[in-house]
């Protein structure tokens, strides 16, 4: 155990720490819920007109929507590829296991700015086009989650033993389809809607491609939130606010059933 | 999802158990599960680079480096160049900082509340961004809550928060979090017995980290200066929403470049992406090189 004078430093650290995390967050809130603050320290009064206001926008109610829309269907793409590639990898070729690694790098090291260059030009115009439309963001979309899902259903993967279940399964007579529908999927579902959660709270946040593929045409929230820099700020932060609401909410019970994992 | 059962799997009607055939004949049929991710994977992420790559050597209808050229023969865009840099670099430097301080402390208070800090954190991880940039102005900009306090305490002279300081200030708050999710593991590797040995054998503190701490923190720290590196350089929502676009980085250009309103140059576009990409390069090779070397100390 540390001595006394470290453990009070350690304290320090970690409420400056978070004081620090939470300072944007509580501005904004404070002046989300303020008549008027301007040239002073503290607003002049509270109030929730502005909330009200937001939550009564049609325009702010559609983008909150097609935001929704747009991760889900992402998360559905991305589920729908990424767990029977994860079971063919592990279980009938360990070694593209290596290359795999290699490709989920991609996402990183190539910023969405980049790839929106070539996405504007390959999906513009033509048999492909896309651009202008929430599908382009669905496909998008589901190489950003795909880094992230890979890695955490793979721990999943290697933690329950796949082989041993499989063999298991064939030995009792189940066909491949079967035991990995009925056997391993079963025990994948929570390091699968983890990390579904946890995905659709940073896919929510994303602006680059939204921005630049589809702009106004289907506004998601994000862009919302750009277009509406000129109105009241009031406005804005109380819709700063709704949406990291929304956001921790799936990050809290992300946390909460990674939590009951053990 | 729906799978009709495959050929070879009709056996498993048969009483015998259904054991697995030689594999090299039943290969397609898993091969064939890879398609659709490929597919998309491809279409969404390969292609689009690869076209980046091709477009960036084309120019006027021919294999050319003329772009490249442009590029680096351009004032305003060698200034992007340093910019992007400067503010990259700075804020990994005072994110990793911040988050090394952080995390070592975070391990040496009680679990209450290093588990409410570090979800706390974890959650502010997602407030990146247009949403992060409209919090910055409120508290930080010309006429933000803090800007007024410091400046009544003369504290602050003459910050601005649409410069490069501001714009190092705000990508600092959005590495913390990140650095704190990927270090904090990483002082699992420091036994508490170390330290009270080296203190034992008459070693400072100073002398500890420099010997002990670091050493074994080292690869970690490279790693995660190298994705705090990648994740402030192709930054582009926060510096777009807090300055409206009229900053100047490679992510601002290039997006100006394909989307803006006049002066359109997909090629040009694309080699600035490709220098970009390059730096990103550069970064890993980088980290590649000193991690071995930091091996080598062991």
């Amino acid at each position: 155990m540390s001595t006394k004078p470290a453990a009070l430093y350690h304290r320090i650290v970690v409420w400056a720490l978070f004081a620090m995390l939470l300072l944007p967050l509580l501005g904004t809130f404070l002046y989300s819920i303020s008549t008027s603050w301007s040239a002073t320290v503290l607003p002049d009064g509270l109030t929730l007109k502005w909330y009200i206001q937001l939550w009564t926008e049609p325009r702010f109610l559609n983008a909150f929507l097609q935001s929704i829309l747009v991760c889900v269907g992402a998360l559905l793409l991305a589920t729908v590829l990424i767990l029977p590639l994860l079971f063919v990898v592990h279980y009938h070729f360990p070694k593209l296991d290596g290359l795999m690694n290699v490709l989920i790098l991609l996402p990183f090291a190539v910023p969405p700015v980049v790839s929106s260059v070539g996405l504007l030009q390959l999906y513009g115009s033509g048999p492909l086009a896309m651009t202008g439309t929430p599908w382009i963001l669905v496909g998008c979309y589901f190489t950003i989650a795909l880094p992230f899902m890979y890695r955490a259903i793979t721990n999943n993967l290697l933690a329950i033993n796949i082989r041993d279940l499989m063999d298991a399964a064939h030995l009792l007579g189940a066909s491949t389809w079967k035991a990995a529908l009925l056997v391993i999927l079963p025990n994948l579902r929570k390091g699968l809607v983890v990390s579904l959660l946890l995905s659709f709270s940073f896919l929510f946040a994303e602006f680059v491609f939204a921005n630049l593929l589809v702009g106004t045409r289907y506004e998601t929230l994000q862009v919302y939130l750009n277009n509406m820099r000129n109105s009241s700020g009031h406005f804005s932060s109380a819709l700063v606010i709704s949406y990291f609401f929304f956001v921790l909410m799936f990050t809290w019970i992300a946390n909460r059933l990674n939590r009951d994992r053990g | 999802m729906t799978v009709n059962p495959a050929p070879s799997d009709t056996t498993a009607a048969l009483p015998t158990p259904n054991l697995p055939k030689p594999r090299s004949s039943r290969r397609w049929l898993p091969l064939l599960c890879l398609a659709p991710f490929a597919v998309f994977f491809v279409a969404f992420q390969i292609a689009p680079l690869f076209w980046v790559a091709i477009n960036s050597a084309i120019a006027e209808g021919g294999w050319s480096l003329a772009n490249y050229e442009r590029v680096f023969s351009s004032r305003f865009y060698r200034q992007a160049m340093q910019f992007s840099l400067e503010i990259t670099v700075w804020s990994s430097v005072l994110g990793l900082l911040f988050a090394v301080i952080g995390s070592y402390s975070l391990r040496q208070v009680d679990s209450k509340v290093r588990d409410f800090v570090m979800a706390f954190s974890n959650m502010t991880s997602n407030f990146t961004g247009v949403p992060l940039a409209f919090a910055f102005v409120i508290i930080l900009g010309f006429n933000g809550a803090l800007t007024l306090v410091l400046k009544q305490y003369g504290l602050l002279s003459d910050f601005n928060l649409y410069s490069k300081t501001g714009l190092i200030v705000v990508y600092t708050y959005f590495q913390i979090p990140l650095g704190v999710l990927l270090l904090y593991p990483a002082f699992d590797a420091l036994r508490d017995d170390w330290r009270e040995s080296a203190s034992l054998l008459g070693a400072s503190a100073l002398r500890y980290w420099w010997h002990i701490g670091l050493p074994v923190l080292t690869p970690a720290l490279l790693g995660t200066f190298v994705i705090l590196l990648a994740n402030a350089l192709g930054a582009y929502a926060t510096v777009y929403a807090l300055t409206t676009g009229n900053f100047n980085v490679m992510p601002i250009r290039i997006a100006a470049l394909v989307a803006g309103d006049i002066n359109l140059d997909p090629n040009l576009a694309s080699a600035l992406s490709m220098v970009l990409v390059g730096m990103m390069v550069v970064f890993t090779a980088a980290h590649q090189w000193l991690l071995k070397r930091s091996y080598h100390v062991h």
